[in-house]
């Protein structure tokens, strides 16, 4: 039964690492940028909805507020760094974003304490297989909500004209720019939205689960490993390879011992890579 | 050619008197000096070989875990040494304490350079941000790891030996310095030395473009994983003596500091210039100057000034204080061709 458990939990997990993760793959697919900063603005969307469960307002309302307030901080940070490092070496932006990661993770530690948090939703439990498989009904919530985010995200690109103008960019941006798309804004609209990802992510892990200044990290290398599992571009993979993370992961986790978790992500991560190398250097090929 | 031999003999002259001229510093000097080896040696694979790692503090970190191990597990059992904590119950004497440090930092050197071997060549082999995030992981992975085993302290941190009273006041400071500055010189020899020859060409054609090096019959996974053992090589040794500089080991804190360390070796090589030999040394100089001398001022702020420097040195100052000294002044500063070579050159024209 603890295997069901782990399971289901990892699936509902991964679920919301898929979320962080398409924001992640939109961006790099957009402006080819690997923002180390993700987990941050993961987090800092956790407090949003924390601090409305203080204020008294129910943390889910969270979902709603926190994109908001995400997309300006997203545009903020295009305005101020991102579009500056936009077509310089790779190196530059993945130094430059893990400034603004350290910069926001202090910020964050003296703005809300270095404390562990969460908001409570106080949405009950849903007991299954004769109560040997308990199910936080926020967990279900969460991964509801993910969901419908994602699809109506993908719908946006689909049929507006700003997702038309990104998916341009992303497969061509001179040739976007010559057809008279305004790439700057297609890039700081783009890092919005994924800002606002991250934003609605982050209200439903403080809902969920915990947060902490300094727990950014690790989501970015979440959603890193899972973009270059699935692929830039390739969504049902990366909601795939999302929920095979959080099943491992819970598994980890019962197997090795929480203390080994986070260090278990980031070793898996090794692994992939060295696994994807070995593979395609077989064709004389490099990951790309 | 006469201008730098002076200039070596005045800093080496300078390293030497320094301990007794500012007998307060003695501490801050050492740490300079472990500043600019890990630098130095990051600049090798970071600068001259293009690729960029986050996780040359994987080797620091298990150099000073191995330095402190063995020194307190040739003599004692390793497990009741980390379970007293800070209480000694075991005390070395002096002689044990030296031959533990020079053991353990024999070890400390050469278990990073074999560990850079082993996964050199499956790490080598990304490139680009692949191999950036993939040493990032790396690096991250070893801290939580680390801080999970019992035997070197798991979370509760790792106390090294203290140092023996060998009679006068303050041999420790001194000692620590000196074992610093050696290991300085002697990275500067090496580097220098191998900047010199056919390697450090092989290096710079691997970064300027692999894929044509490789086709020009150099084999580019054998150059690189010297290159990156070399690195680890004196990663490791600073890392020993760093450990035993600081007293205390934490996993996550002092050791795999990948938030400190990993980023400030990066940042400073950046500062100073890539690419350069004097670049890093320059750079890590005036880092920790900056850093000792402002990092009071910001009470607390020293990290949110550690992200905006990091930001602002790589949107605005990427090529650093040697890059812009070339651009600047290019006939002194600028690339040293060889003497005769150029000679040569001038005579056909």
């Amino acid at each position: 039964m603890i295997s069901v458990q782990a399971c289901l939990d990892g699936i509902l997990l991964g679920i919301l690492f898929a979320l962080i993760a398409y924001g992640m793959a939109l961006q790099w697919g957009v402006m080819n940028i690997i923002n180390i900063a993700q987990g941050d603005l993961v987090i800092l969307g956790g407090y949003i909805a924390y601090f409305m469960y203080l204020y008294g307002i129910h943390p889910a309302w969270g979902v709603i507020v926190a994109p908001v307030i995400m997309y300006f901080v997203g545009i903020a940070i295009y305005k101020l760094v991102i579009n500056k490092v936009v077509d310089r070496d790779l190196f530059i932006s993945i130094l430059a974003t893990f400034g603004i990661s350290i910069l926001f993770m202090q910020l964050m530690n003296f703005a809300f304490g270095a404390d562990v948090v969460l908001a409570n939703s106080d949405y009950g439990t849903t007991m299954l297989f004769n109560n040997n498989v308990v199910l936080p009904n926020s967990k279900i919530f969460s991964a509801f909500i993910s969901i419908l985010f994602a699809i109506c995200l993908v719908i946006y690109m689909k049929k507006s004209k700003l997702g038309r103008a990104i998916r341009a960019t992303a497969q061509n941006a001179r040739a976007a720019k010559i057809l008279g798309v305004d790439t700057e804004k297609v890039y700081a609209a783009t890092f919005g939205i994924n800002a606002a990802l991250c934003g609605v992510a982050g209200a439903l892990i403080s809902i969920t689960f915990t947060i902490h200044p300094y727990m950014g990290l690790p989501y970015t290398i979440r959603s890193f490993m899972i973009v270059i599992v699935a692929g830039l571009g390739n969504l049902p993979g990366v909601a795939m390879s999302g929920m095979g993370l959080g099943v491992f992961e819970e598994f980890a986790d019962y197997i090795l011992g929480t203390e080994f978790r986070i260090g278990s992500v980031f070793l898996l991560l090794v692994l992939i890579l060295i696994y994807r190398r070995f593979k395609l250097s077989k064709k004389r090929e490099y990951l790309k | 050619m006469k201008n730098t031999s002076i200039l070596y003999i005045g800093i080496l002259i300078f390293g030497i008197a320094a301990p007794f001229v500012f007998p307060a510093f003695k501490v801050q000097l050492s740490i300079l000096c472990v500043l600019i080896v890990l630098a130095t040696t990051w600049n090798i694979q970071g600068g001259e070989m293009g690729y960029n790692s986050f996780g040359n503090i994987l080797f620091y970190g298990l150099g000073m875990y191995l330095c402190a191990s063995v020194q307190v597990g040739m003599f004692f059992p390793l497990a009741e040494w980390t379970e007293s904590g800070g209480e000694k119950t075991f005390v070395h004497t002096p002689a044990q304490f030296f031959q533990g440090m020079a053991v353990g930092l024999i070890v400390a050197a050469i278990v990073p350079t074999i560990v850079a071997g082993l996964i050199g060549y499956s790490i080598l082999g990304l490139r680009g941000h692949y191999f950036a995030i993939c040493t990032l992981g790396l690096g991250v992975a070893a801290g939580e790891i680390s801080g999970g085993i019992e035997i070197i302290g798991a979370g509760q941190g790792f106390t090294t030996p203290p140092f023996p009273d060998v009679g006068s006041l303050d041999s420790r400071g001194e000692f620590f310095y000196f074992l610093s500055f050696f290991t300085l010189v002697l990275t500067f020899i090496a580097v220098r030395s191998i900047y010199s020859t056919r390697f450090k060409l092989i290096l710079n054609a691997i970064r300027d473009n692999e894929d044509k090096a490789e086709a020009m019959g150099i084999e580019t996974m054998k150059y690189k994983i010297i290159g990156w053992m070399i690195s680890a090589f004196f990663c490791g040794l600073a890392g020993g003596i760093m450990g035993g500089l600081v007293g205390y080991i934490d996993s996550t804190d002092v050791a795999f500091d990948g938030r400190e360390m990993g980023v400030f070796m990066v940042l400073m090589a950046i500062l100073g210039g890539k690419g350069t030999l004097w670049g890093p040394i320059i750079g890590a100089t005036v880092f920790h100057i900056f850093k000792e001398g402002f990092w009071t001022f910001f009470l607390g702020w020293q990290y949110v000034a550690l992200g905006v420097l990091i930001v602002v040195i790589v949107i605005y100052f990427p090529e650093g204080i040697m890059g812009w000294l070339r651009e600047k002044y290019p006939e002194r500063f600028g690339e040293v061709v060889d003497e005769k070579d150029r000679k040569a050159q001038v005579e056909l024209k």
